[in-house]
């Protein structure tokens, strides 16, 4: 055997090692994802979405807390996105590159890395407590806020710093001003990627459950939020709440809640993905 | 920014629905109240709240009870600052506890509502266990046992020389505390070396799947999973009992039942609600344990806790 033929072999090898790699994963999702739709599927059917929890299992729903997790979702948004966003810009287009610049940096991925309970205790202190927020929608949004900044600060620059430099000396050029240019071309032409950003960011914070026990929501709310000062429960807590629950018919809700929940992430991800695809094929 | 809209509408329009749902059938009771209730504390208690909130909000459709879950210790903190009406507890109020309540001039009234049995569980197939005492199990838990007690015929002789497999609750719950004081002697102190989990239907999976193994659990779960597991009766001092509804709500399973409370807060008197919602539970609280799987009081005892609590009513007016 000549060394190119030794080369060949490792070439195969190491691909099949990563196809197996990628089939490992991939199994372990639909093993997970097929086990819960056998416990979950029949018994999603429109009352389960608008019936109040209760002690009887055929009869519970996810009313309220699945309009808690809308609120939330809400809110976070528009509290994050526009933070987030102007952040990434000043970081990217105005600071400059000095020491400050790079400590700050630093910090905001150590940030993105912080165990999202911390941000729960830090909600609890700042937001129901000194803030005399209460255990609100208001209060559980700026806590998941906080949360994913990091991540909408980084996608954001990570979006501004591909768009074509042309594109920038073209709008200077022009006699654009610093604010024009990022107005008219950079955030369009950024937008895909920073929409891409949030959405992803979003659906992690769908999920979070540690933060918003610990700011306080609830687990029994029998009316959906009507303002953000309300009280909420969210869909993450009221699983976590039927799991621990000794009757059979309390799992197959809670399988039930976790298919709506996975719903909802995956159509945030696919929203995600269309708006990439949309960017990158008008940038290229 | 279209996204945005289309959620902000989704949102409302749904709200909306949510509002108009609430505000049916208002009009049907006389004495109609209105108002919020908050509860807090323990998860174990939880469920007979949320039956009995449940069942009160078919007669008081505008009143507003909402529960929580931060534990015990979690619900009593809230509770102290004055931030709940009513508190969730798998045990009584400690001494700490009660001076935090002194400190901000917080009184309240105990009231016990259900009792929960802790069953001691062994494989279906386990024939040599007929029951245990609180020596044995003492023994079997006990933090000495550790690295120790390994094995079946070192609890009793006449038992199999096979190892010993032990399932237990996760020592942040309630009902591992509750075990370890009721056997061992002091709460949160036994051996480390036993398979744990916060999931109770791990635990069942655990025992149902081994033929040596050992544990316990809250006995809502031994109901709901009777064909893969073998309940083994209790010494109580004098006779051997199995826990069940009769022997557990008399008295007889001892020592490892326990009662739940409720702690109301005597400012939360002032309104009418919170008087009316005490009341509810109760009168329903027999039944509805019964439905989340725990065990009703004997009735007398439901009736001395409404006397107690008309004597509450009537002292903080």
């Amino acid at each position: 055997m000549n060394s190119i033929q030794k080369n060949r072999l490792k070439d195969q090898a190491f691909k099949y090692w990563g196809i197996c790699c990628t089939c490992m994963g991939l199994a372990l999702l639909i093993i997970f994802i097929g086990d819960i739709l056998i416990d979950g599927i029949q018994r999603i059917d429109w009352g389960f979405i608008t019936s109040l929890p209760s002690r009887k299992p055929e009869k519970s729903g996810i009313y309220t807390a699945l309009m808690g997790s809308i609120w939330i979702l809400f809110f976070t948004t528009i509290i994050a996105f526009p933070i987030g966003v102007a952040a990434g810009i000043y970081l990217e287009e105005y600071g400059k590159k000095n020491k400050l610049a790079g400590i700050l940096e630093i910090n905001i991925s150590n940030l993105a890395g912080v165990p999202s309970i911390i941000y729960g205790l830090l909600g609890l202190e700042v937001f129901v407590r000194i803030m005399n927020l209460g255990a609100s929608v208001l209060a559980g949004s700026l806590t998941l806020s906080l949360l994913i900044l990091p991540i909408v600060i980084v996608a954001t620059r990570e979006s501004i710093k591909a768009v074509p430099s042309s594109i920038k000396d073209a709008s200077y050029a022009l006699g654009a001003s610093k604010w024009q240019t990022i107005w008219y071309q950079i955030l369009p032409a950024s937008s895909g990627g920073i929409l891409t950003g949030v959405i992803l960011a979003l659906s992690r914070a769908v999920g979070e459950t540690a933060p918003l026990i610990v700011v306080g929501a609830l687990a029994y709310v029998p009316f959906a939020p009507e303002s953000p000062m309300d009280e909420f429960s969210v869909l993450p807590i009221q699983i976590f709440n039927w799991i621990s629950r000794p009757q059979h018919g309390f799992i197959e809700n809670a399988a039930a809640a976790i298919i709506i929940l996975l719903f909802i992430t995956f159509m945030m991800n696919g929203i995600a993905v269309y708006f990439r695809n949309k960017w990158q094929s008008k940038w290229k | 920014m279209k996204k945005l809209i289309c959620i902000l509408s989704l949102a409302l329009t749904l709200g909306a629905c949510g509002g108009k749902k609430n505000k049916e059938g208002s009009s049907k009771n006389a004495t109609t109240l209105s108002g919020t209730i908050k509860v807090d504390g323990s998860s174990t208690v939880f469920p007979v709240t949320e039956a009995v909130a449940e069942e009160f909000r078919a007669i008081q459709p505008d009143v507003k009870v909402t529960i929580g879950v931060s534990g015990t210790g979690g619900g009593f903190k809230k509770f102290s600052r004055g931030e709940t009406n009513i508190s969730n507890a798998s045990r009584p109020i400690k001494d700490k506890e009660k001076a935090a309540c002194k400190e901000n001039n917080i009184t309240y009234l105990e009231l016990e509502v259900a009792y929960d049995g802790l069953a001691v569980l062994v494989h279906p197939e386990n024939d040599w266990v007929a029951n245990f005492t609180v020596e044995d199990l003492k023994k079997i838990w006990e933090p000495a046992a550790q690295g120790k007690i390994m094995k079946w015929n070192q609890i009793r002789p006449e038992w199999p020389n096979e190892e010993l497999h032990l399932f237990g609750p996760g020592v942040a719950s309630g009902t591992y505390d509750y075990f370890t004081e009721a056997i061992v002697g002091k709460s949160g102190s036994s051996r480390g070396d036993f398979t744990a989990s916060e999931d109770d239907h791990v635990l069942v999976q655990g025992i149902a799947g081994d033929k040596f193994s050992l544990g316990f659990f809250g006995l809502a779960y031994y109901s709901e999973n009777k064909d893969k597991l073998r309940l083994i009766g209790v010494h109580n001092g004098e006779e051997v009992v199995k826990p069940t509804l009769e022997t557990v709500s008399n008295g007889t399973y001892r020592p490892l039942s326990r009662p739940l409370f409720i702690y109301v807060n005597s400012t939360s008197i002032a309104s009418p609600e919170v008087v009316e919602f005490v009341d509810f539970y109760i009168e329903n609280a027999g039944e509805l344990s019964k439905d989340v799987g725990y065990i009703p009081l004997p009735s007398e005892n439901y009736a001395n806790q409404k006397e107690n609590f008309k004597t509450f009513v009537e002292s903080n007016k």
